[in-house]
This record gives C-alpha cells, sequence and structure tokens, in this order.
C-alpha cells in the first residue's frame, strides 16, 4: 500500500479503464470497471448532480412525466367531484383496478429493500451501485400504492380515519381485519423505507456540500448533512445502525406483501382463499420490482454512462433473481390449479376453469405468456448479457405483474358462487387515466431524484476502490 | 474578532495520511503513545479503526432493542386497549382479545418503532445535527467527504504539548500537519 488514493494521473485511468473494457467478459465478473481511485468514484457520480445546466433528454424526460403527472391530477379531481361512479368498479366485482394497480405498486418497490437489507446482509458487494436507487424506487412506488386505497375509500379527505386516534366518535379500527393490517403494515413500509434512504445519503450529502461551488447548494446540503464528518466513531454508529435496520427492514419487506395477500387469503372468495398466497405474493414482488429495476436502470447507466459502475454483472444478477422469484410464481399458479382440483370444492374448481376459459382467458393466458413463457430465456447467459433484450423482458414481466393482479382480482369476483350475481368489469378511461397518471408521478419523482441527489452511494463505491482495504504489515 | 480568534486555544491538531493503512496505522501508534483524544476522519467506515482507536461499543443496539420493546409493548398495548376495554365489540362471537390478529399490527409497530430508535439513536449519540465543528476550520478537511484521511489530537488532551504533539504527528508521515482553529 504505497500510492496514494487520489492520483490525479486521469489519463493513466483513462487508459487503464478502456483496455479493461474492452474484454467483456472481464466486465461480467466486475462489480466496478478496474482504474477506479476515491477521487474519480466521487466525481462521476457527484459530478451528476453538481454539472450546472439541464441536460436535453432529462428534460424532455421530465416533462413528458410531469404531464402524465398532471393526467393522474386531472383524473382524481374528476373522481372528488364526480365520486367512485366515475371508475369500472361495481358488484360483484367491487375491487377492481385500484387494488390491481396498489398490489402492483407495492411489489414494485420491495425490490429496493430486498437489494438494500436483505443483500446486505448477505454482504452482496454488487448491491452496492444499485441499492440508492432502487431505494428511492421503492419510496415512490409505495407512494403510488399509497394513492389507490385511499382513493378507493371513496372520500380520500377522511383517510385518517383508518388510524387508531382519540376521536369524538368514540370508535377505534377493526383491528382483526387485514385491511387496517395492511394499514400498519405499509405505513410502517413507508416510515422505515425513507428512513432507511435518508440514512444511506447522510455521508453522500456530505460529500455534495463539501464539493458544491454554490454557497446555496453548499447551505441546502450543509443542512440535510446534519454536520456529517465522517469520525471513526460516526461510522461506527453508522454501521451498526445501517446493520440494524436492514435487520429489521428484511422481516418488514416479508411481512408488508403477506399482509397484503391477507387481504384476499382471509377472505372466502373462490380463488383467493389459498394458504399459498403470501409466499407466492412475496416472490412476486420481488419479481416485478427486479424487473422494475431493470426497466429502470439499462436506461440510465447509458444515458449517464454509468456502465462503469452498474456492469453487465449487476444486470446479470438481477436477471437471475427474476428468474428464480419467476419461478416461485410460475409454482404458485401450478398450486392454486392444483389445489382447486385437489379440494373438491365445486366453487373452486369452476373459478379455475372460468379463469383459464372464461370471460377472461385472454388475460390468464398474457399472464402466463409474460410470467411463465418468457423469463425462461433467462436460463440462458446470451439472454442475461443482451442489454436491450433484457429491457425488453423486464418491461414484459412489469405487464405480466400487472395482468397476474388483474387476473386474481377480477376473474375471482365475477363469477363467485351465485350465477344470478355473475357480472362483468373492465376499467374506464378513468381508471386507465389514474393508473397511467402513477406512472407519470413515478417517473417524474425519479427525475428530480437522479437531477437532485446522487443516485449511487458514493461512499460505498468507494469501500470497493483497491485502494480502500487496510494492510497494516505492509503499512511500514 | 481578530483579538478574540489569536487568544482562544486551538481546538486541536489535524494531520492528513495519504491512505487508509496510513491513518489506521498512524491512529494505532497515536493511542499507543498515550493520546486519548484522538479521533480519525475517513471518507468511507474503516472497520480497523474501531480497533486501532480503542473505540468503546457503542450504545445503538441497546437503543434499538428498547424502541422494539416499546413498540410491541404499544402496539400490543393499543389493540387490547381499544378492542377489549375502551370498546368491546361482539362480532360472532369472537373474543375479545383475538391474539393471532393483534400480532399482526404489533409486529409492525414494533419494527417502526425499532427503525426510528435505530435512527434517531445513531444520529443524536453521534451529536447530530452538529452544523459547526472546528475540524471544518482546515481547508483542507473537505476532502475528509471523498478521498482525504485525517487524525486529530484535541488540545484538551492531558497529554498535548504545543511543541511534542506537533513533533510526534510528524513523524508519523503525513502529508501535512495543521492547527484547527476552535
Amino acid at each position: 500500500m504505497a500510492q496514494p488514493a487520489h492520483s490525479t494521473d486521469r489519463a493513466g485511468q483513462v487508459a487503464a479503464v478502456q483496455s479493461a473494457v474492452s474484454t467483456r467478459e472481464a466486465s461480467i465478473a466486475q462489480v466496478m470497471e478496474p482504474g477506479h481511485g476515491f477521487t474519480s468514484v466521487t466525481d462521476k457520480i457527484a459530478q451528476i448532480v453538481l454539472r450546472p445546466g439541464i441536460m436535453p433528454g432529462w428534460l424532455v424526460g421530465f416533462v413528458i412525466a410531469f404531464a402524465l403527472m398532471s393526467m393522474f391530477l386531472f383524473a382524481v379531481t374528476v373522481l372528488l367531484v364526480k365520486g367512485t361512479g366515475i371508475w369500472g368498479v361495481n358488484i360483484p366485482v367491487g375491487w377492481g383496478f385500484a387494488i390491481v394497480n396498489f398490489v402492483w405498486w407495492i411489489g414494485i418497490g420491495h425490490a429496493g429493500t430486498l437489494i438494500s437489507a436483505i443483500l446486505l446482509l448477505f454482504r452482496q458487494r454488487w448491491r452496492m451501485s444499485i441499492a440508492r436507487f432502487a431505494e428511492a424506487m421503492t419510496l415512490f412506488a409505495v407512494a403510488c400504492a399509497g394513492m389507490f386505497p385511499v382513493l378507493h375509500t371513496g372520500r380520500p379527505w377522511l383517510g385518517y380515519w383508518l388510524l387508531p386516534y382519540p376521536n369524538s366518535m368514540g370508535l377505534w379500527p377493526q383491528f382483526r381485519s387485514p385491511l387496517i393490517w395492511d394499514v400498519f403494515a405499509v405505513s410502517t413500509y413507508a416510515t422505515v423505507s425513507l428512513l432507511f434512504w435518508y440514512v444511506g445519503l447522510i455521508p453522500d450529502l456530505a460529500t455534495m456540500r463539501d464539493r458544491a461551488k454554490s454557497i446555496y447548494v453548499k447551505r441546502i446540503f450543509g443542512l440535510v448533512a446534519l454536520g456529517w464528518r465522517g469520525s471513526a466513531m460516526h461510522w461506527q454508529r453508522y454501521e451498526t445502525a445501517s446493520l440494524l435496520l436492514a435487520g429489521l427492514a428484511t422481516p418488514l419487506v416479508v411481512s408488508v406483501h403477506t399482509v397484503v395477500s391477507f387481504d384476499f387469503a382471509v377472505s372466502v372468495i373462490p380463488g383467493w382463499h389459498a394458504t399459498i398466497f403470501p409466499p407466492y405474493f412475496v416472490a412476486g414482488a420481488i419479481y416485478s420490482g427486479f424487473a422494475m429495476v431493470l426497466t429502470l436502470v439499462i436506461p440510465i447507466r447509458a444515458y449517464y454512462g454509468l456502465e462503469g459502475f452498474i456492469t453487465v454483472r449487476h444486470i446479470q444478477n438481477m436477471a437471475k433473481i427474476m428468474l428464480a422469484t419467476g419461478l416461485i410464481v410460475l409454482y404458485g399458479y401450478s398450486v392454486e390449479a392444483f389445489m382447486s382440483w385437489y379440494s373438491a370444492s365445486p366453487a373452486e374448481g369452476f373459478m379455475i376453469a372460468n379463469r383459464v376459459t372464461g370471460p377472461y382467458w385472454w388475460a390468464y393466458a398474457s399472464l402466463i405468456f409474460c410470467n411463465g413463457v418468457v423469463p425462461q430465456t433467462l436460463w440462458f447467459k446470451r439472454v442475461r448479457t443482451n442489454i436491450p433484450l433484457l429491457f425488453v423482458i423486464a418491461l414484459i414481466v412489469n405487464v405480466g405483474m400487472w395482468l397476474e393482479r388483474y387476473v386474481i382480482v377480477v376473474t375471482s369476483l365475477n363469477r363467485d358462487f351465485l350465477p344470478s350475481a355473475w357480472g362483468m368489469y373492465s376499467g374506464t378511461i378513468w381508471d386507465w387515466m389514474t393508473y397511467v397518471g402513477t406512472i407519470g408521478l413515478f417517473a417524474w419523482l425519479l427525475f428530480l431524484f437522479v437531477r437532485f441527489v446522487p443516485m449511487i452511494s458514493i461512499f460505498e463505491m468507494r469501500t470497493i476502490v483497491p485502494d480502500a482495504a487496510v494492510d497494516e504489515h505492509r503499512a511500514h | 474578532m481578530a483579538h478574540q480568534e489569536i487568544s482562544t486555544v486551538p481546538f486541536g491538531v489535524m494531520a492528513e495520511f495519504p491512505s487508509a493503512t496510513a491513518l489506521v496505522s498512524a491512529a494505532r501508534q497515536t493511542r499507543e503513545a498515550g493520546y486519548t483524544k484522538v479521533d480519525a476522519y475517513a471518507p468511507y467506515p474503516i472497520a480497523e479503526l474501531a480497533d486501532a482507536l480503542k473505540l468503546p461499543r457503542n450504545r445503538v443496539p441497546l437503543v434499538v432493542l428498547i424502541g422494539g420493546l416499546l413498540g410491541l409493548i404499544a402496539g400490543y398495548g393499543l389493540q387490547y386497549w381499544a378492542s377489549v376495554l375502551e370498546y368491546p365489540l361482539n362480532i360472532g362471537g369472537r373474543p375479545l382479545h383475538s391474539m393471532p390478529a393483534f400480532i399482526v399490527p404489533a409486529y409492525e409497530t414494533t419494527i417502526l418503532f425499532a427503525s426510528l430508535a435505530a435512527v434517531l439513536g445513531m444520529i443524536l449519540l453521534n451529536g447530530l445535527p452538529m452544523h459547526y465543528h472546528p475540524v471544518f476550520n482546515v481547508p483542507r478537511f473537505a476532502a475528509a467527504s471523498s478521498d482525504g484521511f485525517f487524525l486529530t489530537i484535541e488540545t484538551a488532551d492531558p497529554k498535548y504539548d504545543v511543541q511534542g504533539t506537533r513533533r510526534f504527528l510528524d513523524e508519523l508521515h503525513p502529508l501535512g500537519v495543521s492547527d484547527i482553529a476552535a
């Protein structure tokens, strides 16, 4: 260990980088391209935020996202004026797009917590460059998810009635209901995700404070960095707190989608009342979340030139997790079909027949194509390392996971026990505008995030720079 | 103003080192030389520093444990109180004290309180937010959040001596040594 970390030989670094990247195989094995030091890592990530001006590509995306978000606000305004009658929900399908979208969004969030918490506990170094980004994705996905149940209550301005607080009516929430468990699970999840994200940001906010040129930018970052100075004692407590937060977030993330699945499984509706639901929902959540991380990371790493930090190895590992969780989801579909026969319940048997061959057969067929057939291509390394193809697969999986929730919600409700009470369901234009609008909200928040906050954890990236290791035997 | 600055005793001395290894080795030698009010600053967590500086065990885990227990008691207690004592509601003869159902929200509040305790505990035990600290008076210290490794010895240290301490730091082969204005 002889060389100072902050080598100023930029030309040498660039040459090293180029020669290393030329071999594709080498880059697959790497979690960071060779040639990086503390300074180059810090510069590369910090300059995305600190560079003055606006990049045209960012602006175009931001404007589109803003327009979609405005559509969301418009749809919600109409909803508030006219009521939930503008949506497609009615008897017998009282749970339509609102619940489908809620489950879809909350599931997407799960990959962020998995990457930042579970992979932290397993000391997976490849999580570092994607963790911050995935956590932000979690936060925004949970924000989008939260919109739907609250809007679905019909009187969202009374949403606080869901919370236990002393009130003049003397009433308390029904704690035996999974819907109230959901309130606790989702609000805890949102809070803990925010805490996790912010704690991870503190040292990087200090970096931004110390590097900002403008006094205003310096002050804003200084304020939120809380005066972080990187003392050894601070780092020690910081590491303990991060590890404990990861340990707490891991059982939390498993519980959140479990509780979401209880919303269905605790009822007696055919197709919902199944013990496979919790594990199958959790796996589906992680599956859809990784698909969303890939959907976002692939264009962003190309646009900002971050291939050196988010390497083919990251992309490939995410594809592998998608394959594994996709297989669990496929197993869930098989168990659903098996149990409908094995239970010998006529209602369950009819449910699966209706699901596969009934009026919504197209949704079930597309679901099996998107979630069952397409991900099997990920067995091949050539597919996992083909970035544009992987992007398309991730998009298909996103659609597939939305269809899965659509199938579960709609095909179980539209034809249950009494044929006289059967009915068809489809989303109205307002349903679609609200749904697509939340995608706009999600994208809008992400555009702000990548512009104003370092999107990769700089301090964690420093720990995997070769110079970071301490070797006291060679010190003198 | 200027008079006051000159008359106050500096906060301490700061030495910059070229690498994490050099910092850990310097920290160890400083502690072994008998200095106690020593701190090290690095742009990323260095596990070896805790041993080199003989840092005490931190109390974050205890705070988190207390937070978690409080969350469990608060969550379960709230449900028991609301459903059994304050507003008992007989629904189909189900027990008022529905333990299996109450576990779920109590589980969530346990995690919520423990996480809040972890974050607030870490921030407050670290003495943050603290927007003024003398180390920031050294211009070079801005590098501590990107690529600089620093060691400080405070003037409050019983072993501190204006010339002796500076000479000691010089012998550790730092990149530079500077006084920290208070």
